[in-house]
């Protein structure tokens, strides 16, 4: 028996609700996708020209013009190209999941659903444009004779990880947005600043003393990004960095999650 | 099903004579709904002048510590003028609503626009939490407050059939076996891997209320989703309600059409600003509703807290009814023109402002819709009107309705800017038919329109 009577406080996660409801995830990503490129006369090839096209432009900027050093000699361009794809999982991941709530408006205040759906849906869909780009850096690395190692098999982890920060941010900005939209506005600086501050266009190796490297890694896009160039290309290894990452992902995604299921209850009165 | 029931319904007093669904006697006892002193409260504050930035908040944050501050310096009983002063700014959308539903029992929700029944399906379904009470649920609850929730244009109808379904709680599983079902329901098999946005409005509300209507919850929540589509598709759906209620599910259902609750429903809740004040067998519930609250002697007047906070600049004033002597009447003669007149005041210059009403049978037909500037030359003249005090008249030709009783709602709204002030059901009145064409016969006429057309009957030769 259903029992509804207001809630007070903080309340339950009840992540068995969204375990209950994971066809819906399923169905709003598979929508989310279908709907991406539709109407588009590139259609899905969009998924592999963003990444390889921004890399052309980073190459020649930033590893021609500008000379950026890479770790261990490594070519520019693949240099690069390793860290876009986690990074653009990301930032697509985080702004759609920012978003996402206002954006299904219309669904939260006709049906019911646990409302965690949306932004883990939002986030999910990010995943079949970075298979498509992943199997374009195989050929890149194929290429520049890169080798490839066992390391691959931490790739899955990483990119849980990067999913898991792009959530519990996501999570964040998607309540307040239902009330402030001005979220929606800082969304776009929000991922410019992380992108600064990540580790795309540079090399972690840059950053001076090991104190400063600890602070860096409190961006967890940082850890991620260096565990991706190390797992791919055999660089400097994320070691502590990556634990660091890892803790304030945790943190992040918890105090996310409470908060998100305590705005949740009036999603649908003010959207 | 009858189609009788949806044609509309003249002649005085009369009411539709067609069995009602699960009229059958239930022995099951057993309580699907148990609602107690449910509540739920609004902030207008949060509605009209809600924060939607950070700046709003933050200076009202800074507005609220400073005046606390300054309460608490000045007196200890702050708290109680905060409270009062919160008061005006909130509505109870729902007060202390206490209720059951027994398991299969098909019950009807009616009230004016405004009395809360939206806002009691929406805690029903678990869409917003109450402020105060409870409700204990037995049973699955599939909701539909809209038909096609979550349909997306780009996606065809196939694709949208398996969304809406997810988004409507039914497994993948259970969508697969239903599909052809609900392909055939739907009429649109050779669109069905159309994106949606090239479909008719009327392709478009078929497929969205097959995939509704193929929902199997234990407990049905319904909202005026019949409102929409043509009259046959309409029929349909009352078809399908019907079939469903047969089938010993708890349906709860919110309709303006009395017809469709009176064929459907055996009882049947008031919900009046906000409040349940009469829970009663169906017809008497109907009665009660369409007799209540309306005006007397074709006039209707508002009082000045009566319009809503949002209505401002607009606030309206009385809505009459005159015969073609100028005299306030209730019934008016259908062979004799009529006026319907709007007296309302702006505050404040409004552009674009239309004021107008809606013609309804009291069954809840539409008859027609008419704004004061839909003619063009009107239109141009009244781009803009100032602050002051008007009356919108409009003239009813001779001929134009059949006997029987009829609604006006008014509105008075910005095309595609804001709606001002809207009330659906403002104010009843009587056609009679003394001196229409065709009277010499006693027989009642169906339609809604008694039009005097011009008949010539020639004799010619066989050819």
């Amino acid at each position: 028996m259903l029992v509804i009577r207001p809630a007070r406080g903080w309340t339950a996660l009840n992540l068995r609700d969204l375990w209950i409801y994971r066809e819906l995830v399923y169905f709003l990503t598979w929508r989310d996708i279908k709907v991406r490129y539709k109407q588009a006369f590139l259609g899905v090839a969009w998924a592999i020209l963003q990444p390889l096209l921004t890399m052309v432009i980073f190459s020649v900027i930033m590893g021609y013009l500008l000379k950026v050093p890479t770790d261990n000699g490594v070519p520019y361009p693949v240099f690069s190209f390793v860290a876009l794809l986690p990074w653009q999982l990301f930032a697509g991941a985080l702004q759609r999941a920012g978003t996402s709530l206002v954006g299904n408006s219309n669904l939260i205040t006709k049906v019911y659903f646990p409302r965690l759906v949306i932004p883990f849906s939002a986030v999910a869909a990010g995943l079949i444009d970075f298979c498509l780009a992943f199997l374009v850096l195989l050929g890149l690395m194929f290429y520049y004779h890169r080798q490839i190692t066992v390391n691959l098999l931490w790739l899955p982890l990483l990119v849980v990880l990067a999913l898991m920060t792009a959530l519990a941010v996501g999570l964040w900005l998607s309540a307040l947005n239902v009330q402030y939209r001005d979220v929606q506005h800082m969304i776009p600086f929000i991922v410019q600043a992380w992108f600064y501050a990540s580790p795309v266009v540079y090399s972690s190796s840059i950053i001076p003393s090991a104190k400063w490297r600890l602070v860096f890694a409190l961006n967890p896009m940082a850890g991620v990004i260096q565990g991706f160039r190390w797992a791919l290309l055999g660089t400097q290894a994320p070691d502590a960095s990556l634990a660091v990452s890892t803790a304030v992902v945790l943190v992040l995604l918890v105090t996310g999650l409470y908060f998100f299921k305590r705005m949740e209850r009036t999603f649908a009165d003010i959207v | 099903m009858h189609p009788a029931g949806m044609l509309p319904n003249v002649g005085h007093g009369s009411r539709p004579t067609n069995f009602k669904m699960g009229s059958r006697v239930t022995f099951m006892s057993e309580i699907a709904i148990h609602a107690e002193n449910l509540s739920k409260r609004y902030r207008i504050g949060a509605l009209t002048q809600r924060h939607d930035t950070l700046r709003d908040q933050l200076v009202d944050w800074g507005a609220q510590v400073t005046t606390r501050l300054t309460r608490r310096s000045n007196n200890g009983s702050g708290d109680n003028e905060c409270s009062a002063e919160d008061a005006v700014n909130e509505v109870w959308a729902l007060k202390d609503v206490s209720f059951e539903v027994q398991q299969g029992q098909v019950l009807g929700i009616i009230g004016r626009n405004g009395a809360g029944k939206s806002t009691l399906l929406k805690v029903l379904s678990r869409i917003t939490d109450p402020t105060e009470g409870m409700v204990q649920i037995r049973g699955r609850v599939g909701s539909l407050l809209e038909v096609g929730t979550g349909f997306h244009p780009e996606l065809t109808g196939r694709e949208n059939i398996y969304l809406n379904g997810a988004i409507l709680g039914m497994k993948r599983a259970e969508i697969e076996r239903k599909f052809d079902e609900i392909v055939s329901f739907s009429e649109v098999e050779q669109f069905i891997d159309t994106p949606v946005k090239r479909y008719s409005s009327g392709m478009y509300l078929r497929l969205a209320f097959a995939v509704a209507a193929h929902l199997e919850p234990e407990i049905l929540v319904v909202d005026e989703v019949l409102a929409v589509g043509d009259a046959e598709f309409q029929r349909k759906c009352l078809g399908k309600m019907g079939d469903v209620a047969q089938q010993g599910r708890t349906v709860l259902f919110v309709s303006h059409n009395m017809s469709a609750i009176l064929r459907l429903t055996q009882e049947t809740i008031v919900l009046e600003k906000g409040k349940l004040v009469l829970r009663a067998p169906s017809p008497e519930a109907v009665d009660y509703y369409l007799s209540a609250g309306h005006a007397k002697a074709g006039e209707r007047f508002w009082d000045l807290d009566e319009a809503p906070a949002g209505a401002a600049p607009f606030r309206p004033i009385a809505l009459r009814l005159r015969d073609s002597r100028g005299q306030v009447v209730d019934t008016v003669r259908s062979a004799e023109p009529f006026t319907i007149e709007m007296e309302y005041s702006l505050t404040a210059s409004v552009t674009g402002l239309r004021v107008g009403f809606y013609l309804n049978t009291t069954r809840g037909e539409a008859v027609f819709t008419s704004f004061d500037t839909d003619d063009p030359s009107l239109f141009e003249s009244h781009t803009s009107r100032p602050a002051g005090h008007y009356i919108s008249k409009c003239a009813i030709p001779a001929d134009t309705l059949n006997q029987g009783r009829y609604s006006l709602g008014v509105n008075a709204s910005s095309y595609h800017i804001k709606r001002y002030f809207e009330e659906e059901q403002a104010l009843d009145f009587t056609v009679d038919t003394a001196g229409a064409p065709g009277m010499q016969w006693s027989e009642p006429r169906q339609g809604v329109i008694r039009p005097r057309l011009e008949w010539k009957i020639e004799k010619t030769h066989e050819r």
